[in-house]
């Protein structure tokens, strides 16, 4: 029996910890957490969510103690796979699977591969271009944007996730982009600096974070939200800085 | 203004791959990216920029949560997409530039614009989460179960 709970409870941990990792709001986390734990049958099950930690008990009189605490550091956001957990929650209260086949697609769902790196570099210089756009940019600005885009991108992906904090990288991810539109502009390639620069930093903007942070403050998850917003203004922060950093250089060059 | 539209479904659509959204979805998010930013354009002229930008994020939360209803996916897919036209990437880069410049002034008035354009996104995320989930439940076809969870 206890061994059946542990189980239990592990694999309400992992799905938990999918969810979190990959930009879910803290309720649905929680909620997650307690519809497995209810539907196999356990009813002392607790959980407590941060931004990054989850923290699971169960025990009562008639069920043997547990506890789990797990640390959960921010990667990046596959939404896919919060979907798919999602999905595979509702499944299991309708009573589809065992715990160990939602064990194993919980394991599949780990491993669903996000989009290729080329997928995402063309997508950020996709996005960079029609931003670029939105902001009054012209279709040569567009390009423009759209090439710095594929390099801010690039940049991200080699140099900064693997080796760079999240400050540092943020802030040479603003500079890098910066950069990469004054040459784009330099070439001809665009007439409006501004434009460029603001599409092709785009890229960095925390969606993920800020809008998760106003959805876990909404719902009165106060400490998870605080520091989901403090992520995200320290992002914008950071890209605004990386911005700054070259205009002041350009400027001390130019004169 | 069909090219500004078009512009930001592109966008979106860019933005959802970039966040892994199951291919499936990426109509939806282009439609709201769309939505959303065509509702700012013709609202522009005549507000300012935050008044502009609540009841653009309101019509996004709004379609946001009908179509995570309808497909029975969480509804933070749609809104991180389809709110990223409207996040004051734009304030943030005039602040900057106008830091650096030294032009204090207007650094100071392109960054609490930005702020008031934050504050009005939060506050149509927090008002219309509060409606309750039962408007969301159109009828799209056949009828579903009643699920909270979105």
């Amino acid at each position: 029996m206890a061994e059946a709970e542990r189980e239990i409870m592990e694999v309400a941990i992992e799905a938990g910890h999918i969810l979190l990792e990959n930009g879910a709001e803290i309720f649905r986390v929680e909620e997650t957490i307690n519809r497995i734990c209810r539907h196999y049958g356990i009813r002392s099950g607790s959980a407590f969510i941060l931004s990054n930690g989850i923290f699971v008990t169960s025990g009562n009189m008639e069920e043997e103690a547990f506890a789990r605490v797990q640390h959960i550091p921010v990667s990046g956001s596959h939404l896919n796979r919060v979907a798919a957990v999602n999905q595979l929650s509702r499944e299991v209260e309708e009573g589809r699977y065992t715990i160990e086949e939602v064990r194993e697609r919980l394991t599949e769902i780990r491993q669903m591969p996000g989009k290729s790196k080329h997928m995402q570099i063309l997508s950020s210089g996709i996005g960079s271009g029609a931003f670029c756009y939105l902001y009054g940019g012209t279709i040569r600005d567009c390009l423009a944007a759209f090439l710095a885009g594929i390099l801010l991108y690039i940049f991200v992906l080699y140099i900064s996730s693997p080796y760079l904090n999240k400050m540092v990288s943020n802030i040479a991810g603003g500079a890098v982009a910066t950069i990469a539109s004054m040459v784009f502009f330099k070439l001809g390639v665009g007439k409006n600096l501004d434009q460029i620069v603001i599409g092709s930093i785009i890229p960095l903007v925390p969606g993920v974070a800020f809008t998760n942070a106003i959805r876990d403050i909404a719902d009165e998850n106060y400490i998870a939200g605080t520091v989901r917003m403090i992520d995200a203004l320290l992002v914008f922060f950071c890209i605004a800085m990386g911005v700054g950093l070259v205009y002041t250089i350009r400027q001390r060059l130019i004169m | 203004m069909i090219g500004q539209v078009i512009a930001a479904v592109t966008g979106t659509v860019g933005f959802s791959v970039l966040y892994s959204v199951p291919r499936a979805y990426y109509p939806y998010c282009g439609f709201i990216g769309g939505a959303g930013w065509f509702l700012y354009c013709l609202l522009i002229p005549n507000c300012s920029p935050p008044e502009a930008t609540l009841l653009a994020a309101i019509l996004v939360v709004l379609l946001s949560r009908l179509f995570a209803v309808k497909e029975r996916c969480p509804v933070t897919i749609f809104l991180i997409s389809g709110m990223f036209p409207l996040v004051p990437g734009g304030g943030i880069y005039w602040t900057a530039y106008y830091i650096v410049t030294g032009e204090m002034e207007l650094a100071a008035e392109k960054g609490f614009t930005a702020v008031k354009v934050a504050v009005a996104i939060v506050l149509a995320i927090v008002f219309v989460f509060q409606l309750p989930q039962k408007l969301f439940q159109v009828r799209w076809g056949q009828k579903k179960k009643n699920d909270r969870r979105e």
